[in-house]
């Protein structure tokens, strides 16, 4: 079979770029010119003549029996190639990543609206879309479980799942799964006193809705049948060995004969960490025999991913008169919706980061995981840190104003710093300038108060709803932190294979991993290392697939750490081999030689690599780990778990109409520490779109669901910032280097996405006088009508 | 039914064209362009905002019979071929483009926007550069490089003539 004909000069090709930067430079990404060319092959550009297009069936019923399907009808339409339900499932008919739980489609039950059902192929969207709505489902329709606390409390009522779920490898080690009830992972912290007491207390309940990642790629891909009776399949994904592993076992076909290559990805904060369309397409391409492309639509990529956890919380926090935290008490509840996802990892991370950068002598967290009947919770973007700042914050301004002290104060006085113990009991054992962050914040000027009306400056814009009557301005604090990399004794790890060689005359190095690009930058810095460790300017990626090792997962802000640190190994490994053949033609001592601007230089020399190398490649590939994790004890939840944490602070400052309940978010301020900035423009990028998707969970951003229904499945309803929405930002990056990762670099991607919405959410608080409870905050919750 | 239409300078033909199809799908699918974009379908993102003449229009809100007869502009057209257009290379230089998804519509709008600024002899200020795109969704780089590209590539082009 032959390649995509259509693809158009970008990925899945090499890509090289314009050509030069190092580690610590503004280098120019190498898929840019394709890029704003329009030329960049995103899962949904693929396309082969003979193509068809694959569509899902999905259940308009969150929870229901499936009493028949009869596919006839859909059959009989003109242009139908296929039409597939379960039945036609040759191998395993479930899979998830921790657990194998969600059906490839569905068998006997659906257990969310929208849960895949039946597939067909046609040579056209629109005959395959009108051929799957004659499809006939016959449903037995039951009521749904739809609140995670009720879930719980009622382990046999109503279990969402009869069953116990495979466990696959990614599965946390120390989450305990029960095979009956709805409880998908129960984590304990336990620290110290459970009964501290303490002079100042104050309570409080949170609850953060559920948000989308809301990505502008949809979910797309292009799965060819090869001759072997295999497939290949070019998908927009964030972890093609996982997803490889998963379409294996559904196909009940062996790896050598599954081969997946990354498609352009539009976006994913999480969103991608699942499959979605990967089984369905390759399914229907092994059936009709012809190349089969599915590319959902914004209503059915609403359906097809899955999204932030929504959250309940209760917390307790206790303090002396002077400030000194005594003990943080919480339990944390979090909704996975019907099939488990990364909801242990979700629960790992909410509960061992729950109470915030913080040294507290007593910590007592409860954190749990439900099944319900709701769509589908996993990864995204601060994966389960998000939810639980919002409460953290929160509680940190109340009690700083039950301590009449002021909230950046008491943070500083309570920070977390190298050396403390966290309530895991791991000691911090890198940088951890929380205060700083904090200080430096509160330094930075403040934004001018309004002046002269301009309506495009006020809360409600040209909508003329106000003149400025009404309007309060709030600045609000909030610091996070996050772990990087995957946690709790999970064999994290990345493979990168580096070929030096002369290519035309001129010394080029390929770089060839399998670590997704999602827009990140990683390809950017992939060069940037190669560059460095090599003096090689001309660097080519190679296309990102399955034919070399794992690189792990495009999320946990790890991929720089990880497979930055495989690539700058396997690049040392080359260098070590180039050196030796230069001394042994040189007769230098290996030590006195280095590489530089394609040569090797020492004392009084300067040997081409032309010359050192003649034809020969020199190829290195290395699989490359971070250190060892632990898991967590069952009932104390203490442990080495993480290998790295991430830090950093917002300051917001909000417009408030409080007649009207509407807001204008002034500025936001960062401070991030990062270690150190392999690419000072990407990492800034960075904290700007993590800063504007947290700002958009504050005020904006939720997927409402009622009685397991969602409501506003497209960018109509479901809100995320627009450029008038998101306000100037200053960012300050620190660089303290953290002496156990490669360059001393920090994970960038997730943390500004933690702090930025409590610290608006605070800024509105101090406009308002309010509680404001519950995110995002609506206008409603302003007004009070 | 056919489609007669001249896009980017050149006259395409299409046959076989679907009267439900927009102008979005007939882009991507049947003339291979696939440079506009497909985020929403439904006029929310202006990931599909192309020149249709002469004004910017959301592509995937154009059924694909009302383009008959006339000239479509689309991200592939903006630069000579092989060459940059001052907007492109003002996104690339700012660090605009990270998953690059809203790229083509975003450009599309910019060159409108400055071109409409150039001809009044001025360069836009920042409140008209956010009006004029708040109907381009970007979710990856909270618009601060991208407010950046446009001042770039409106300073760069502003003594371009129209
Ligand atoms: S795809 Fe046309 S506006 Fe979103
Ligand atoms: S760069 Fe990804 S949506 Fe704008």
């Amino acid at each position: 079979m032959s390649a995509p004909t259509r693809t158009p000069s970008g990925a899945p090709a090499h890509l090289t770029g314009p050509g030069s930067g190092r580690v610590g430079d503004d280098a120019a990404r190498p898929d840019g010119v394709l890029k704003v060319r329009g030329e960049f092959a995103y899962g949904s550009d693929l396309w082969m003549d003979d193509m068809l297009w694959g569509v899902t069936l999905r259940s308009p019923h969150p929870y229901a029996r499936i009493r028949s399907v009869d596919v006839g009808p859909a059959l009989a339409v003109p242009g139908v190639h296929a039409v597939l339900t379960s039945d036609d499932v040759p191998g395993s008919k479930t899979y998830g990543l921790e657990l194998a739980d969600q059906p490839v489609l569905a068998v006997d039950v659906v257990r969310y609206q929208g849960e895949p059902v039946a597939l067909v192929a046609a040579d056209h969207p629109e005959t395959a879309r009108r051929a799957a709505a004659r499809i006939v489902v016959d449903y037995e329709v039951w009521e749904p479980v739809t609140d995670a606390r009720e879930a719980l409390g009622h382990p046999t009522w109503n279990q969402v799942h009869e069953t116990e779920a495979p466990v696959t490898e990614l599965s946390r080690e120390s989450a305990h799964l029960h095979p009956q009830g709805n409880l998908v992972r129960h984590l304990k912290v336990r620290k110290g006193d459970p009964h501290a007491t303490a002079d100042v207390v104050v309570t409080g309940e949170y609850e953060v809705g559920m948000q989308d990642q809301a990505f502008l790629g949809p979910e797309s891909g292009l799965a060819v049948p090869a001759e072997d009776g295999g497939v290949e399949l070019h998908v927009a994904t964030q972890w093609l060995h996982v997803d490889q592993r998963q379409v294996c076992a559904a196909l009940g076909l062996p790896p050598e004969r599954v081969r997946l290559t990354l498609a352009g990805v539009g976006g994913a904060f999480g969103g991608r960490e699942d499959l979605s369309m990967h089984v369905h397409a390759c399914l229907l391409a092994l059936r009709t025999g012809k190349p089969v492309k599915m590319s959902y639509n914004r209503e059915e990529s609403f359906f097809g991913h899955v999204h932030r956890h929504p959250a309940t919380m209760r917390y307790e926090h206790g303090a002396t008169r002077d400030g000194d935290l005594v003990y943080v008490r919480a339990q944390i509840h979090l909704d996975g919706g019907a099939y488990a996802s990364s909801t242990p990892a979700v629960v790992g991370n909410a509960g061992t980061m729950g109470i915030g950068p913080y040294v507290v002598p007593n910590v007592h967290v409860d954190c749990y995981g439900a099944y319900t009947n709701n769509p589908p919770c996993g990864a995204m973007r601060g994966f389960g840190s998000v939810q639980t700042a919002f409460a953290y914050e929160a509680q940190m301004d109340a009690l700083a104003a039950e301590l009449g002290m002021d909230p950046v104060e008491l943070r500083c006085r309570n920070a977390m710093e190298q050396g403390s113990p966290t309530p895991t009991g791991q000691v911090v054992d890198s940088p951890a300038p929380v205060a700083e962050l904090l200080r430096r914040l509160a330094a930075m000027p403040l934004p001018e108060p309004p002046g002269t009306l301009d309506l495009r400056e006020v809360p409600g814009g040209v909508s003329n709803t106000t003149h400025g009557e009404g309007v309060r301005r709030g600045v609000g604090y909030a610091v996070a932190y996050k772990n990087v990399a995957f946690s709790e004794g999970f064999d994290d790890h990345s493979t990168a294979r580096v070929r030096l060689e002369v290519v035309g005359g001129e010394p080029t190095v390929t770089v060839h991993t399998a670590a997704a690009e999602v827009g990140q930058g990683l390809v950017t810095v992939e060069q940037q290392i190669a560059r460095t460790e090599l003096g090689v300017d001309r660097v080519v990626i190679h296309p990102k697939d399955t034919d070399v090792g794992s690189a792990g997962s495009t999320s946990a802000s790890r991929q720089t750490y990880v497979t930055g640190g495989a690539v700058k190994a396997a690049c040392e490994a080359v260098r070590a081999r180039v050196l030796e053949r230069a001394a042994g033609l040189t007769g230098r001592p290996v030590g006195d030689l280095r590489l530089f601007d394609g040569t090797v230089v020492a004392e009084g020399l300067e040997l081409p690599l032309a010359e050192v190398l003649g034809d020969d490649a020199v190829e290195e590939t290395l699989e490359w780990r971070h250190r060892p994790t632990q898991a967590l004890d069952p009932e104390t939840g203490q442990g080495f778990a993480h290998v790295q944490y991430a830090f950093s602070a917002h300051r917001a400052v909000v417009d408030v109409d409080t007649e009207l309940g509407l807001l204008k978010v002034v500025e936001m301020a960062c401070t991030q520490d990062v270690g150190k900035a392999i690419n000072p423009q990407a990492v800034v990028g960075q904290i700007q779109g993590g800063t504007a998707q947290g700002l958009g969970l504050a005020v904006m951003e939720e997927v409402l669901v009622r009685d397991g229904r969602v409501q506003n499945p497209s960018f109509t309803d479901y809100l995320i910032p627009t450029v008038l929405d998101v306000p100037p930002m200053r960012i300050e990056v620190l660089e303290y280097a953290d002496p156990h990762a490669p360059y001393g670099l920090r994970g960038v991607g997730e943390a500004p996405n933690i702090s930025s919405g409590p610290a608006v959410l605070a800024a509105i608080r101090q406009a308002t006088g309010l509680p404001l409870t519950r995110v995002p905050v609506r206008p409603e919750h302003i007004t009070g009508t | 039914m056919r489609l007669t239409c001249t896009v980017n300078g050149t006259e395409q033909q299409v046959d076989d064209v679907w009267e439900g199809e927009s102008l979005l799908y007939v882009l991507r699918e049947r003339m291979g362009l696939p440079g506009s974009k497909n985020a929403c379908e439904q006029g929310e993102c202006g990931s599909c905002t192309v020149y249709l003449d002469g004004l910017p229009v959301c592509a995937c809100l154009v059924a694909a019979g009302q383009a008959e007869g006339r000239e479509v502009g689309t991200v592939e057209g903006l630069a000579a071929p092989g060459e940059l257009h001052p907007v492109q290379q003002a996104f690339l230089d700012a660090g605009a483009v990270q998953c690059g998804f809203c790229t083509p519509g975003l450009l599309v709008a910019t060159d409108d926007l400055l071109a409409r600024a150039r001809a009044e002899g001025r360069t836009p200020a920042d409140a008209e550069i956010r009006e004029a795109l708040a109907g381009n969704l970007c979710r990856c780089t909270g618009y601060e490089k991208i407010l950046d590209a446009v001042r770039l590539a409106a300073d760069r082009t502003a003594g371009d003539a129209r």
